[in-house]
């Protein structure tokens, strides 16, 4: 468990913090710039230093009102928006760096293995890309063998290219890590891959916190998501229709998604992600429609959305979250109220992998 | 030719510009390193201090020094005190005094090369279990390697140019204090021009080669 209480109160900026983040998993630390996630995040390594903080880290006080636990001193490892590397040192001197100063050494090659750089130690950072700098410094992270992991925007500062490249490496790492990761973002489709536990924060408060599903889904944050509100979901590969090229994924309470079959084998876990604009809702279950994928629902809450004329629905088919973006006028037509049965169209779903 | 007067100004004149080097590297470091990271309200009043001989007469600085080293002044005192005698006139009052009218040489390339860092290097170097200390030497040190040259060079260079300041304290005693810029103006005074010359074109040759020699290897020094 990780106890932060952090309050700053710089003119034009401000952060209020008081939270309990989970020990395992990824927690992502969410907003727009601004919102004070990088801020917080320093203020957890111990770069920033907040007057009266407090931050307890598994029952150890690294920062109270008679301690503070330098940066050096915290068993931590920290990966910047830009890497961040030595330049005038190797990529092998990089990675033995922190190596040579932290008594825990993790296992060299098979984290090198991991990232998949060990063809380039004898480089200099220069003469890499991006996305292979931020691979090195995930790795010169790593091999320091933290207690917890702080990753700050890692991909932010890459096209999209590089970003592809380098996310399957960290949902690798997101599945044989057994150390906590805070991970900072200002990109929902980051997060909706990457994280277990969601942390929203705007202009410096916390506005939501919470397992990633669930937090998603509730109707009043989504606001703040902008376009794109919307839920995931863990599903499981239950059946391929390899002559539409389709796959049937089923969600915990036994509905079903139809979506497109990217190759994974049946009884495989996957995360998919519906957005809630994708999604309508309809009295009657439709017929002879484009849309597959139709769920029973039961309409749970409804709320306020971006623009006045729309709002944002919360349903549940079979105890699984859905949102819909829905405009007041269609809602007030079909009388849609909480508690009443109805039928989701969902156009688009996304396997996240 | 040189005669073995000039050999003897020559050599005392390296003599006084290496270890006068040597002292502000030791001395000019951490002062730089101070300089560019503090948040202190004395970083303008001393950096002013640090570049006061960029625009002050020698003989301004000399006067000073003179007067403070003199048997008069504090420093003056504290040397008889501490049964060192005076300073003014001997080779250790030359380099006092050159370290002082060489400082902003070495201070300042030393100040920019750190400054140009940012905190962003030390804080990697923070997360990955370094001490302060540790990581100034393993991380900003390195880095500032183009500044440590170039203080180094201008240091050295600049000493060895050095004339007013020398007059002002050592005065022209030779192998004690009488440098080449001194020998220089002797030879002219006695209308030895042959032998001004053999040692002024040397001046011009060095300083010219030692510049070229910096500009070349150091194209960085600049660099933001």
């Amino acid at each position: 468990m990780i106890e932060a209480r952090f309050k700053l109160n710089y003119p034009g900026f401000t952060l209020d913090v008081d939270l309990s983040l989970p020990s395992t998993g990824v927690t992502a630390l969410f907003g727009h710039s601004g919102s004070g996630k990088t801020t917080l995040l320093r203020s957890i390594a111990g770069l920033e230093r907040v007057p009266g903080g407090r931050l307890v880290f598994d029952g150890e006080i690294w920062q109270d009102d008679n301690t503070f636990l330098p940066t050096h001193r915290r068993p931590l490892g920290y990966v910047f928006q830009e890497a961040s590397l030595f330049p005038h040192l190797t990529v092998r001197g990089n990675l033995d760096y922190g190596m040579k100063r932290r008594p825990a050494k993790a296992d060299f090659q098979s984290t090198v293995e991991l990232l998949g750089i060990g063809h380039l130690l004898d480089r200099k950072p220069d003469r890499l890309s991006g996305g292979e700098r931020q691979r090195i410094g995930i790795a010169r992270a790593l091999l320091t063998r933290p207690r917890l992991l702080l990753m700050d925007e890692p991909l932010a500062a890459l096209d999209l290219a590089r970003k592809c490249e380098i996310l399957p490496y960290l949902e690798q790492l997101h599945e044989e890590l057994k150390i906590p990761v805070l991970y900072v973002s200002h990109a929902p489709d980051e997060v909706a891959r990457l994280a277990d536990h969601l942390v929203a924060l705007d202009a410096g408060r916390v506005v939501a916190a919470g397992p990633l599903a669930e937090t998603l889904a509730r109707a009043d944050l989504p606001i703040r998501l902008g376009e794109d509100a919307g839920v995931v979901l863990d599903a499981t590969v239950a059946a391929r229709d390899e002559a539409w090229h389709l796959a049937r994924v089923e969600l915990p309470g036994g509905s079903y998604l139809w979506v497109r079959d990217e190759g994974h084998p049946i009884g495989k876990p996957l995360r998919v992600r519906v957005l809630a604009r994708d999604v309508s809702l309809a009295r009657e279950e439709p017929r002879d429609s484009t849309i597959l994928n139709h769920l029973r629902v039961t309409v749970r809450e409804l709320a306020d959305d971006t623009h006045p004329a729309l709002l944002l629905a919360r349903a549940e088919t079979d105890g699984q979250p859905l949102l819909a973006r829905l405009t007041r006028r269609a809602a007030a037509d079909m009388e849609l109220a909480p508690g009443m049965a109805a039928w989701a169209q969902v156009k688009v779903v996304a396997v996240l992998g | 030719m040189l005669n073995p007067s000039d050999f003897g100004a020559i050599w005392l004149t390296l003599k006084l510009a290496g270890l006068t080097t040597l002292i502000l590297l030791v001395v000019g470091t951490p002062l730089a390193w101070w300089l560019a990271r503090t948040r202190s309200r004395l970083k303008g009043p001393i950096g002013a201090v640090v570049a006061l001989p960029i625009v002050l007469p020698p003989t301004v600085l000399g006067f000073y020094l003179l007067i403070i080293m003199g048997p008069n002044g504090p420093v003056g005192q504290f040397t008889q005190w501490a049964g060192m005698g005076l300073l003014p006139f001997t080779f250790g009052g030359l380099v006092v005094a050159s370290v002082f009218y060489s400082l902003p040489f070495v201070v300042q390339p030393i100040q920019n090369a750190f400054e140009a860092l940012g905190d962003r290097p030390l804080e990697a170097a923070a997360t990955l279990g370094a001490r302060p200390i540790d990581a100034f030497f393993s991380v900003a040190v390195p880095l500032a390697k183009p500044g440590f040259l170039t203080a180094t060079v201008l240091g050295f260079a600049h000493t060895v140019g050095e004339f007013g300041v020398v007059l002002m304290i050592g005065g022209n005693i030779p192998d004690k204090t009488r440098v080449v810029s001194v020998q220089i103006y002797d030879h002219v005074e006695a209308l030895e021009y042959a032998q001004a010359h053999w040692l002024a074109g040397g001046m011009v040759i060095f300083s010219f080669l030692v510049l070229a020699a910096l500009y070349t290897l150091n194209p960085t020094g600049k660099k933001k």
